[in-house]
C-alpha cells in the first residue's frame, strides 16, 4: 500500500523520460527546468521569503511586540470573526448549489454555473462599491439604515458582505464537477433502498465528496481571511474597529513602521502556506484511487 | 424535460433550488445591479465624459496594456512550467508544484508589500536593478511584476492537466515519421495545448485587470503614468463622487462579462479538443 502510493506521482513522469518518443535531449531538459526554476525563485519563493525576512530584521522581540499590540490583536479577532461568518455562509449554499447543479436537469443551468463564477470576474474594487451604493449614506437603504441606527458600511456588516461576496463562488465551484462526476447512481440507490433525503446526503453525498469540498472550504477560508480591496473600500480604516489583518498591514506599511508591517504580513503568509499543506494532502488523498488504478493498469513494461 | 421530471428520484430540489437563487441574487446580482442603475442616473453625455476623461483613459491603458502583458510573460513561462512539472523529475519538485499556487494563497497585500521590498530602491534586487537604469518599484515596470505574480498560476494549472492526460501515442506516431521534438511540439502538441493555454491567458488577464491590493503599493500611482482603474474608482469613491466611480465600475464590469464569456467558451472549446485526443 504504501508503495502503491509512494510511487507514482514521482514516477509519472518517469513514464514521459524513459521513452525516445517523448523525451528531449539532456540540455533542452535542463535548459528547461533552469528556466522553470529560475521563474519559480524570482516570482514565488523571492516573496514569501521577504515577508519572513523583513518581519525579523529587528529580532524577535519587535516582531512579537507588533503581533500583541491591541490593534493587532483586534485586527486578528476581526479577522476571525468575518471569516466564521462568510465561510459557513457560503459552504452552505455551495452544498446547495451543487445539489441542485449536480443531481438534477432543468432549463438554464448553464447559465446558473456561470453567474456563479460571477464574483470572480468582477474587480474587489467594484466588490466593494456595489455594497457601498446600497447601505452608504447616499446608498439606497442609507436614508433607511440611518434612521433605524444600524450601520452596514464602515462596519463590520460590511467587511462581512464584501468578504461572502468576494469567496462566493469558492465551495460551489469545487463541489458542482465533482458531484457531476461521481452521478446520481449511488444516491438513488439509496432513496430506493428506503433511505430519507438527510440520510442519503449525509452517508452518502458528503463520504463521496469530503475531500473536494475541504479543499473548497480552505480556499474559501484563505481568500476570506486575506481580501483586502474589497473589505478595504467598505471598512473606513476605524483602527481597532473595522480593520482586518490585511488593512492592519497596509496602515502599519503606509506608516512605514515596515517591521510591524511584515510580522503582521507573515501571519497572513503562514495562513497562506498551511492553506497550501492543506491544499497538497487533500490533492494527495484524492488522487490515491486514482493511483492505484494505473498502478494495477501496469505501468508500460 | 417532462421525462426527466418523472424519472426524478432524489428528494431535495425545490429547497436546493430556491435556496441557491435566492442567495445568488441577495449576494450577487442585486448588489450588481445597483451598479448599472446607478450609472443609469447621468445621461449618456455625462456617462461619456466621465469614462472619457483623459486621466481615466491613461488609466485604462495601464490596467489593460500590463495586464495583457503580464498575461503574456505567464503564458509562455507557465507553459514552461507546466511542462517541466508534467514531463520531468527534479528533486524538491514536490514542493515547487505545490507552491504554484501560493498567488491565489497569499493574501494580495502581503504579496504587494513583498515584492515593494524586493525591488525598491534599497531592495534585495532594486539595489541591483538600479544602478543599471532600471528601476522597477514605483514604475509602470511594477504593475508588471505584480499581476506576473498574480497571474502565474492560472495557465500553470489549465494547461497542467491536459498535458497530465495526453497519450504518448501522438508523439510516438511523430517521431516514427520523422519530426524531431521541436517539430512535434510545434506540429503536434501545441495545437492540442492550445485551447488550455488561451484559457489560462484569459484567466491571468482577466485576473490583473481588477487586481488591486497587490499592484498599490509597488505602482507609486502616478495619475496618468502608473495609476490603474481599480484605483481609480477609490479615488472617486474618497472625493464622494460616486456617480463617477460607478461610471468607470460600468466600464470594467462590461469588459469582465466579456472575458467571463469568452472564457466559457475557450473552456467549452478546451473540454471538447480534449475529449477529442
Amino acid at each position: 500500500m504504501g508503495a502503491a502510493v509512494a510511487t507514482p506521482w514521482t514516477a509519472r513522469a518517469r513514464r514521459f523520460e524513459e521513452n525516445v518518443a517523448t523525451r528531449e535531449p539532456a540540455w533542452v531538459k535542463g535548459m528547461l527546468i533552469t528556466i522553470a526554476l529560475a521563474f519559480f525563485g524570482l516570482f514565488l519563493l523571492l516573496p514569501l521569503m521577504t515577508v519572513f525576512a523583513e518581519a525579523f530584521r529587528k529580532g524577535w522581540q519587535v516582531y512579537f511586540a507588533a503581533l500583541v499590540e491591541p490593534d493587532a490583536l483586534s485586527a486578528i479577532a476581526l479577522t476571525l470573526l468575518v471569516a466564521a461568518i462568510a465561510v459557513p455562509l457560503n459552504l452552505v449554499f455551495g452544498v446547495a448549489a451543487a445539489w441542485a447543479i449536480a443531481k438534477f436537469d432543468f432549463r438554464g443551468k448553464q447559465l446558473l454555473t456561470t453567474l456563479i463564477d460571477l464574483p470572480f470576474s468582477v474587480s474587489p474594487v467594484i466588490a466593494g462599491l456595489m455594497f457601498v451604493l446600497l447601505f452608504g449614506m447616499q446608498g439606497w437603504f442609507g436614508p433607511w439604515l440611518m434612521a433605524h441606527d444600524v450601520k452596514i458600511i464602515f462596519a463590520v456588516p460590511g467587511l462581512v458582505l464584501a468578504t461572502i461576496f468576494v469567496t462566493f463562488p469558492f465551495v460551489a465551484r469545487e463541489l458542482i464537477p465533482l458531484m457531476e462526476a461521481q452521478g446520481r447512481e449511488e444516491e438513488e440507490a439509496a432513496i430506493v433502498l428506503g433511505a430519507s433525503g438527510w440520510q442519503t446526503f449525509w452517508r452518502v453525498t458528503l463520504p463521496n465528496v469530503k475531500w473536494g469540498l475541504l479543499y473548497g472550504v480552505i480556499l474559501c477560508n484563505a481568500r476570506a481571511m486575506g481580501e483586502f480591496g474589497a473589505v478595504s473600500v467598505v471598512s473606513g480604516h476605524i483602527r481597532g474597529r473595522t480593520n482586518t489583518l490585511p488593512l492592519q498591514v497596509e496602515i502599519l506599511y503606509n506608516e512605514y513602521n515596515f517591521a510591524a508591517a511584515f510580522a503582521v504580513a507573515s501571519l497572513l503568509a503562514l495562513l497562506a502556506l498551511l492553506t497550501l499543506v492543506i491544499k497538497s494532502l487533500v490533492e494527495w488523498r484524492g488522487r490515491q484511487p486514482l493511483n492505484a488504478g494505473e498502478e494495477s493498469q501496469g505501468v508500460p513494461a | 424535460m417532462s421525462a426527466g421530471q418523472s424519472r426524478r428520484v432524489l428528494p431535495g430540489f425545490p429547497l436546493a433550488l430556491g435556496y441557491t437563487l435566492v442567495y445568488l441574487a441577495l449576494i450577487v446580482l442585486i448588489p450588481l445591479g445597483a451598479v448599472f442603475l446607478k450609472s443609469a442616473t447621468l445621461s449618456w453625455e455625462q456617462f461619456w465624459t466621465v469614462i472619457s476623461a483623459p486621466r481615466v483613459l491613461a488609466s485604462y491603458r495601464v490596467s489593460f496594456g500590463v495586464s495583457l502583458l503580464a498575461a503574456a510573460i505567464n503564458a509562455v513561462f507557465g507553459l514552461i512550467f507546466a511542462w517541466v512539472l508534467v514531463r520531468y523529475s527534479f528533486p524538491g519538485k514536490r514542493i515547487v508544484d505545490a507552491l504554484v499556487d501560493l498567488p491565489f494563497a497569499l493574501p494580495t497585500a502581503v504579496a504587494g508589500i513583498a515584492l515593494t521590498a524586493i525591488y525598491a530602491g534599497n531592495g534585495w534586487l532594486g539595489q541591483w536593478l538600479e544602478p543599471l537604469g532600471l528601476k522597477v518599484a514605483f514604475t509602470p515596470l511594477g504593475i508588471l511584476v505584480a499581476l506576473t505574480f498574480i497571474g502565474l498560476p492560472f495557465v500553470v494549472r489549465t494547461v497542467q492537466p491536459v498535458l497530465e492526460d495526453l497519450d504518448t501515442e501522438l508523439e510516438e506516431a511523430a517521431a516514427s515519421l520523422g519530426a524531431d521534438r521541436w517539430q512535434t511540439f510545434q506540429r503536434v502538441l501545441l495545437p492540442v495545448l492550445l485551447p488550455a493555454l488561451l484559457t489560462g491567458f484569459a484567466l491571468a488577464f482577466a485576473r490583473a485587470v481588477g487586481e488591486y491590493g497587490s499592484v498599490i503599493f509597488i505602482a507609486g500611482n502616478v495619475p496618468m503614468v502608473s495609476e490603474i482603474t481599480p484605483l481609480l474608482i477609490i479615488t472617486k469613491l474618497e472625493q464622494y463622487d460616486y456617480v463617477g466611480a460607478t461610471a468607470i465600475a460600468v466600464v470594467m464590469l462590461v469588459v469582465s462579462f466579456v472575458l467571463l464569456f469568452l472564457i466559457n467558451g475557450l473552456q467549452l472549446w478546451a473540454n471538447r479538443s480534449r475529449a477529442r485526443t
